[in-house]
């Protein structure tokens, strides 16, 4: 690790002005991701940004039918809400779902989202949902959020402050987890949205992205049947030691099928 | 009143020390005034140093020193084991300078350290150096190395990346097995290669003290002595009495700390040139890169049966990858601890094996928990399980009909070695009826109804431990002798410290070795100290692998006390006026035989320690005695492992759901440990069959370098595991032990493939490499239905 400086703000607006004043400083939220990435000496940054004593960003909270959830809330947290099991249980289950206890204490929904690994689990229920990322100075559609592998449409110096989840009829997500590092190898997000049916799919490709000719099939038919048999090209698909593409691309399949069958 | 607790549950009496944070390992220690060494290490896997400048680097905050290999200029680490070729001819041994010298020859490869006053100064400063590497082509892949035209790993020493060509047997007499043969199996398979990872990365400290010329190397050892004498004689030149060698507390070694690393031979030289403790800890990517790896070999065997299935001959052909160097073990891993394991438990007449050890640019590879016989396990339970579909008898009828029946012990297999006892068929049986083998068809039906193929496999296998004779291992090439040591120090008030040249990092010796000293002293546990890993404090030692602590350890601290008992009869004679021949002693006390007359054994200590009523004339006072045990043959523990799994056919996720190992190893001294050596070996071997696996890509970078990609098991990825005995006793070691260390992941991994292809029986696939990974599983599936798949 490189020497470094650490700041704490208290309020938004500090953290996005030290951040405007230093090009090289960088927000540290769980740190999950980037600790690591410091102790290989993968980066260098001149300061830290610790968010976690601004107030209001960490916590959950329903507004009618939409579910809001603070950038620094622990992905822990998110699994054992009441609000979360009630309004969106798919939500919590894919909290639950993530890497081990000790990552999900530390974890948050903001640095999972904003870093975009493409194996991350929650960059699929922002998209599968249809959620709005709501910054320090702007909302960014979950359509518009994701842009490529470890990309996001963030500016620099911006601040995630906030993901709104708009409630859907019914949601479920299904992971097949890396062995090693309990990532998704492949993950399906599927719901039923006032928007119409979304299908999300993580861990498959260079990034988050939607399965339009499942979200078509279940448009027509909200039934396991309906996506038995169908293939999603393996082309653009990520190949690794772990699963080749060809697998990958069968796993979307068998996962849709499932995620349907546990809320058809 | 008896105090004896062997046959009891004895609780680890170490565990209090762990359980609480309170252990003492390497890392834990600091020495005054100590430096902090970061080791530059090769990012190619084969590259020739054109250029290498540290003068900036010198100069960076807090350096204290920097050594390249041109400053390093010692012994070569040595290999402990000669293997001779076919043609007679010693096997091809390059140098192993501790920095690199002109050439790296493997990703992680040591190039310079540096030393500074902090870790992260040490660090800072080695971005700072300056290295002109000229890459070459390098190769990982043993069979691929083999190949004309190959990327030479040591072009002057071995242009064809052989070490040496080595076989077993009588090839002859195999042939001809062959040509009556009714049915042959045949199989090639891979045993896939293993990263060891203990949870205590590898650590050294270096001392040294000038005003008296004594080096101090405090290491993560299991083998203390092994390691002084390695370094001191070969690489560094230090004698014995000068160089002090601690292994403290270790966690965990598996084999991997047996060897003499690089780092130990650099810290302890270093500290010498700038006169300050010089400490390294390896990270855990250094871990990945420069533990000796495990396995990695390719076979090919073959089977040949008469009519009624009777195993007539065996042939095998293993290439077996020794990585970059000769690891202190390396060359007798896949000869001497695999080859003379080929007839298992069957009475197979006739077997031939041949072994080509290959270079290649990766880590050594050297012993994994179970060093050789994992490997030989693995190839044979899976190849009798083919030799069942091929003749189509039952694999549990095949197996019975061709064991070597208890009443043929001691049985001399024709591969060298000479088995003291083991009943297979009683191993089978109760595993058979633990497991409720008969019950499998409902649970297959029940898995089948949840949509999931199940599957069930076993193996019976043997192995060797204990090692061993050293006459016999010296003229098998090895460099070193394999007794134990063990010195027993009764004090005057009668407890008593034991040193015992085995080494203990997690196998719970210090609970062990009590209880037998205690049974055979007739004293408390609690008045009993096992010491171990310093080489001040204990005799001589050979160290602890190959499950031979207590077999060869416990033997040699055996043979001190009755050295203590018989000389306590001698003074309870003086004491009680009585003739030495009538002194019995039991439970604790020296009594005139047929009479009440006794001295208790903490009488008889202080005796020898205030001798003012004492056979002074005759007997020196004092009591302490030491004994070298080297053993008269290896131990043969074996057992039946059954396994079941349960297979997603939609993913090809294989579930362990239900695992039974009956073992036979001898005596059972502590239940509850050897129940823990089973269950962790075990572990460890479902971790070889589903999970584990290191990757090189062509070219020889290490692809699984860190937890995110190396899968270890975890606790949901086992079941429940049943742990029982079928015990036959050692006939020829006063405990009647043999070893439970390796058990589990010698047993284990065939039981569970055998189980995995069972399951995939409906597909036609009758074979599959580990680890079957779900992908593996899923294609597998595939292959056997194209039709499915396009759909
Ligand atoms: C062993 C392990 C296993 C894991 N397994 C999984 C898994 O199974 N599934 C999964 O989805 N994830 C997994 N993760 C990732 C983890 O859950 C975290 O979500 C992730 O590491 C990032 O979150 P963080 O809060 O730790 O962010 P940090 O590491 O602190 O930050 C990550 C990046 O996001 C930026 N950032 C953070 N918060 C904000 C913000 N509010 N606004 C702007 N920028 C911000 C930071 O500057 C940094 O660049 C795993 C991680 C580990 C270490």
């Amino acid at each position: 690790m490189y020497a470094f400086d650490y700041t704490r703000p208290t309020s938004v607006a500090d953290a996005v002005a030290t951040l405007a004043s230093d090009s090289d400083a960088t927000v540290l939220a769980g740190g999950m991701t980037l600790i690591p990435t410091l102790k290989q000496r993968l980066a260098q940054p001149s300061q830290l940004v610790d968010l976690g004593a601004l107030p209001g960003l960490a916590g959950i909270r329903r507004e009618g039918d939409t579910l809001i959830i603070g950038a620094m809330t622990r992905h822990a947290d998110v699994a054992r809400s009441e609000i979360v099991a009630a309004a969106l249980p798919a939500l919590a289950a894919l909290a639950d779902g993530i890497g081990d206890a000790q990552v999900r204490h530390r974890g948050t929904i903001g640095g999972s989202i904003v870093n975009h690994d493409p194996a991350a689990d929650y960059p699929s229920a922002v998209l599968g949902l249809g959620a709005t990322v709501v910054t320090d100075r702007r909302q960014i559609a979950a359509d518009d959020f994701f842009t490529g592998l470890f990309a996001t449409a963030l500016e620099e110096g911006e601040i995630v402050t906030e993901v709104r989840f708009p409630l859907p009829k019914r949601a479920a997500y299904v992971k097949f987890p890396n062995p090693a590092s309990r990532y998704a190898v492949v993950g399906v997000f599927v719901a039923e949205t006032g928007s119409g049916v979304r299908v999300a799919v993580t861990g498959a490709g260079p990034g988050v992205f939607r399965a339009g000719n499942f979200e078509a099939a279940l448009t027509a038919s909200f039934t396991p049947k309906a996506v038995e048999g169908l293939v999603w090209s393996a082309d653009d698909l990520n190949s690794d030691m772990h699963a080749s593409a060809g697998y990958r691309a069968h796993l979307i399949g068998v996962l849709a099928k499932r995620a349907v069958a546990t809320i058809a | 009143m008896s105090v004896t607790s062997i046959g009891t549950s004895v609780k680890r009496r170490e565990d209090k020390r762990f359980l609480t944070g309170k252990g003492n390992y390497t890392d834990d220690m600091n020495r005054p005034n100590q430096t902090h060494a970061y080791i530059l290490r090769s990012p190619h896997a084969y590259a020739k140093i054109a250029a290498l400048d540290v003068s900036a680097a010198k100069a960076a905050p807090g350096v204290v020193a920097i050594f390249t290999g041109d400053d390093m200029k010692v012994g070569s680490i040595p290999c402990g084991w000669q293997v001779h070729s076919k043609d007679g001819s010693p096997m091809k041994e390059p140098p192993h300078p501790p920095l690199a010298q002109g050439f790296v020859r493997h990703v992680g490869d040591q190039v310079a350290v540096i030393i500074a006053e902090t870790y992260s100064e040490a660090k800072d400063a080695a971005e700072l150096i300056e290295i002109d590497y000229h890459p070459l082509p390098a190769i990982a892949d043993a069979k691929k190395a083999l190949e004309p035209g190959a990327p030479p790993v040591w072009p002057d020493v071995a242009p064809d990346n052989l070490c040496f060509d080595w076989h077993i047997g009588d090839k002859a007499a195999t042939d001809a097995a062959f040509e009556k043969a009714k049915w042959v199996a045949k199989l090639d398979l891979i045993n896939n290669r293993l990263i060891p990872n203990a949870m205590e990365p590898r650590a050294a400290i270096g001392d040294y003290d000038v005003s008296n010329d004594l080096h101090t190397l405090y290491t993560t050892s299991q083998n203390p002595h092994v390691i002084r004498l390695l370094m001191g004689a070969f690489v560094l030149g230090i004698p014995e009495s000068r160089l002090r060698v601690v292994a403290p507390d270790v966690g965990g070694g598996f084999g991997s700390k047996i060897f003499h690393y690089a780092e130990e031979a650099i810290v302890t030289w270093a500290a010498k040139q700038i006169e300050r403790p010089v400490k390294w800890t390896a990270e855990r990517s250094e871990s990945f890169m420069t533990d000796a790896h495990g396995r990695d070999h390719h076979s090919h065997a073959e089977l040949a049966m008469d009519d009624q299935g009777r195993f007539l001959g065996l042939r095998v052909a293993t290439i077996a990858n020794m990585g970059a160097y000769l690891s202190t073990f390396a060359p007798a891993v896949p000869t001497y601890l695999s080859g003379t394991l080929l007839a298992g438990v069957y009475t197979t007449p006739a077997i031939y094996g041949e072994v080509k050890a290959v270079f290649t640019h990766t880590v050594p590879v050297d012993a994994y928990r179970g060093a050789g016989r994992p490997e030989t396990t693995f190839l044979l339970e899976r190849l009798v399980d083919v030799a069942a579909e091929v003749s189509g008898i039952d694999r549990v009828e095949l197996r019975r009909r061709n064991f070597i029946p208890p009443d043929a012990y001691p049985y001399q297999t024709p591969v060298a070695l000479q088995y003291d006892s083991g009943d297979h068929a009683g191993c089978l049986d109760r595993a058979l009826e633990k497991s409720d083998w008969a019950g499998f068809p409902a649970r297959k039906a029940e898995s089948a109804a949840r949509g999931k193929l199940r599957g069930i496999g076993l193996s019976t296998y043997l192995e060797a431990c204990g090692i061993a004779p050293s006459a016999v291992v010296g003229s098998l090439g090895a460099r070193a002798a394999l007794y134990e040591v063990g010195s027993v120090r009764v004090h005057p008030t009668g407890s008593v410290t034991v040193f015992t040249g085995t080494h203990s990092h997690g196998q719970g010796h210090e609970t062990t070795f009590a209880q037998v000293v205690s049974d055979q002293l007739g004293i408390p546990i609690e008045s009993i100290e096992i010491v171990h890993g310093d080489t001040d404090k204990v005799p001589f030692g050979m160290g602890t692998y190959g499950s031979r602590s207590l077999a060869v350890g416990g033997s040699a601290i055996v043979k001190a006390v009755d050295k203590i008992v018989a000389k306590g009869k001698r003074i309870a004679a003086h004491l009680l006026e009585a003739a030495e021949a009538d002194i019995v002693f039991a439970d604790g006390k020296f009594t005139v035989a047929g009479t009440d007359r006794s001295k208790a054994f903490g009488e008889i200590a202080l005796a020898a320690y205030v001798p003012h009523n004492y056979p002074i004339e005759t007997e020196e006072p004092g009591l302490e005695e030491t004994a070298f045990y080297d053993p008269k043959n290896f131990t043969f523990p074996g057992g039946s492992h059954i396994c079941e799994v349960e297979i997603d056919p939609d993913t090809g996720v294989t579930q362990v759901v239900r695992f039974t190992a009956v073992d036979d190893v001898g005596r059972v001294i502590n239940p509850m440990i050897v129940e823990g050596q089973v269950q962790g070996g075990i572990v460890q071997g479902i971790g070889q069959a589903l999970l584990e696996n290191c990757v090189y890509s062509e070219d020889a970078q290490l692809l699984t370098g860190s937890f995110m990609d190396y899968c270890m098991p975890r606790a949901d990825d086992v079941p429940f595991i049943t742990v029982d005995h079928h015990t036959t006793l050692c006939t020829h070691n006063p405990l009647g032990v043999k070893g439970c260390g390796e058990v589990g992941a010698i047993g284990c991994p065939p039981a569970v493939i055998n189980a995995v292809v069972d399951a995939l029986k409906p597909y036609g696939v009758s074979h599959i490499d580990m680890p079957a990974t779900p992908e593996k599983v899923w294609q597998a599936i595939q292959a056997a239905r194209p039709a499915a798949a396009a759909e």
